[in-house]
């Protein structure tokens, strides 16, 4: 039994009626960490002194204060593109293998006002590039339900470190399925919210249009709760959106009598295993018995996704890495005659293949006379895959499909194609082109792997998708369910 | 029909800052080649009517009072720089 078998709210009371300590808490992660980090290697970074000597204040504060927030010293884990002020971020690339931010990510100082513990950073793909943390700069971090297979990416440290309890929840980013897809293949909760929703001030961009930072969770009620702290418009991201935020936790009634679900044809066909299918559909039997509605739609658009995806964010990510130049930060090659020939070696030596060919295609479909039969092409295309959802939501409170089309995958399966990999990410990449939010909640398992049921919503709102969740959530015991290791 | 050519793989790892061997410009160039060549299935849609969306939300020009504040202290700023010198990044040879 371990103290992150209960749930964040649960573990507040405990520390409201002095059964637990902020220290208690603290020395449960690292315990954790140190019984099995071995084994999953979720984290590139361990800020073990800091979270002791922070645990320490905390309990001082604790002996006094009779009103404290609900994360107040809860252990968190951070994806290594947030930028942590002091704590070396890297991105997982060897161009940032020295990087200290002198600043924090707004996410970050809104998890120091809740004062949330940071307990480490996690490891990813390069530069969130990636489907399986594979392509980590430095280190293979394996699932904790089948240590010969890949914990998905980009976000695989931070979905490993919570399936695992290193850490009772973590932050992931996720730019075409790096949050949902780990979250499935690790049977955790991962949110990616509405575009907009949470500031990516401090995110080290990948695709701007499309980045956002969001939760990876055992539980929707610990989901919630983060969200709920990381949520809001922060004027140092134009592109956070001025909208109310809800009281997310307010929504896990449990009610969905009446709840019309939309199951779009094209997320249950070809490429989507039976297995998969099978849950998905068992999973809608339960929705059902709660009092839902659901009816087969079509997102006609969806098999375009895939090609529309890699031309925008291949394009947008050429631009953001242009910074990466061996001037600023990072890592700067011995070995250079002038500077076009130092930019030129140190971005070879630091960046590895799979965000060198990114940012060539990127470069490529940018490029004057191809910009319009790329770039300009896919942004259209991109029109149409949103305009399916706006259609779908006319008429629907959420859709609902698998978030793979497969369990996990073994390590080393898919590396030699890149086309093979990006495949992966044909149910998740619609919604981040469309900006809407999705969720994946555990729905079972096939041959003891995990599989993810993914609830897409509308644009803001995370409620009636986290509402869903829950209630699925409440109905079956996937989420009790936890690997060996 | 390849849609690169070796040649146009090199030129766009120029343009991009990126130095490649002979043996990674072949490599790149078959895989892009098939990244490109899948991407081209967008051809089967007609957009000609159709406006391109290059944010979800609709919002623009997003604009904020204009109050002066201090930036980031210099040597802050210069920490972690490769190489730096009287308060200034340094680089090697812009002219040879």
């Amino acid at each position: 039994m371990s103290l992150f078998d209960h749930k964040i709210s649960e573990l507040h009371n405990m520390l409201h009626k002095k059964e637990i300590s902020v220290s208690d808490l603290v020395n449960e992660s690292f315990k954790r960490i140190s019984e099995v980090e071995e084994k999953v290697q979720a984290f590139l970074t361990l800020d073990e002194e800091n979270a002791r000597a922070k645990a320490k204040e905390l309990d001082e504060k604790l002996a006094t204060e009779k009103e404290f927030g609900l994360l107040f010293g809860m252990p968190i884990g951070i994806k290594d593109n947030i930028v942590t002020k002091g704590l070396r971020t890297t991105c997982a690339s060897k161009i940032l293998y020295n990087f200290d931010p002198i600043y924090d990510a707004t996410v970050m100082q809104r998890l120091h006002e809740a004062d949330a513990i940071t307990i480490g950073k996690l490891n990813m793909d390069e530069f969130a590039m990636g489907s399986s943390t594979e392509n980590s700069g430095f280190q293979l971090t394996r699932n904790p339900w089948d240590l010969e297979r890949v914990p998905g990416g980009s976000s695989g440290g931070s979905a490993a470190a919570v399936a695992a309890g290193e850490v009772p929840f973590a932050l992931g980013s996720d730019t075409g399925g790096s949050i949902r897809q780990p979250a499935a293949f690790c049977g955790v909760v991962g949110l990616k919210p509405t575009y907009g929703r949470v500031s990516r001030f401090g995110l080290v961009a990948f695709a701007s249009s499309l980045d956002q930072i969001g939760p990876i969770t055992r539980t929707v009620e610990d989901n919630a709760y983060l969200l709920q702290v990381i949520a809001g418009l922060d004027p140092m991201d134009s592109t956070s959106a001025n909208v109310d935020v809800p009281d997310y936790v307010s929504a896990l009634t449990g009610d969905i009598k009446g709840l019309k679900i939309a199951v779009p044809k094209e997320y249950l066909g070809e490429g989507v295993s039976e297995e998969v299918r099978q849950s998905v559909l068992d999973a809608l039997k339960v929705l059902e018995g709660l009092g839902a509605t659901w009816e087969e739609v079509s997102l006609p658009h969806s098999k375009y996704a895939l090609a529309t995806y890699y031309l925008l964010s291949s394009s947008e990510a050429s631009a953001n890495l242009a910074r990466f130049d061996g001037v600023r930060y990072g890592y700067r090659t011995d070995n250079a005659k002038n500077l076009i020939d130092m930019y030129k070696q140190t971005r070879s030596e630091g960046f590895g293949n799979e965000v060198k060919r990114r940012i060539m295609l990127g470069t490529f479909a940018l490029s004057s006379g191809y910009y319009d039969a790329y770039y300009k092409k896919a942004q259209k295309v991109r029109t149409l895959i949103k305009q399916d959802f706006e259609n779908v939501f006319e008429k629907y409170d959420v859709i609902i499909g698998p978030t793979t089309p497969t369990p996990a995958f073994k390590i080393g399966e898919k590396t030699s194609d890149p086309l093979t990999m990006y495949a992966n990410d044909i149910l998740t990449i619609p919604v981040n082109l469309a900006g809407v939010p999705g969720i994946s909640v555990p729905c079972g398992f096939s041959n003891g792997l995990p599989l993810g049921l993914q609830i897409i919503g509308k644009h803001f709102d995370e409620s009636t998708i986290y509402r869903v969740a829950h209630a699925f959530e409440q109905a079956t015991d996937y989420h009790k369910q936890k690997p060996a290791l | 029909m390849s849609r690169i050519s070796i040649e146009q793989v090199k030129h766009v790892a120029h343009l991009a800052r990126l130095a490649i061997t002979d043996e990674e410009a072949e490599m790149f160039t078959k895989q892009l080649d098939a990244i490109i060549t899948f991407a081209e299935q967008l051809n089967e849609l007609d957009t000609e009517n159709v406006p391109p969306t290059s944010h979800v939300l609709d919002m623009k020009n997003v604009m904020r009072e204009d109050i002066p504040t201090p930036g980031l202290p210099r040597e802050e700023v210069l920490k972690n720089a490769p190489d730096h010198q009287d308060g200034q990044f340094r680089v090697p040879a812009i002219i040879e």
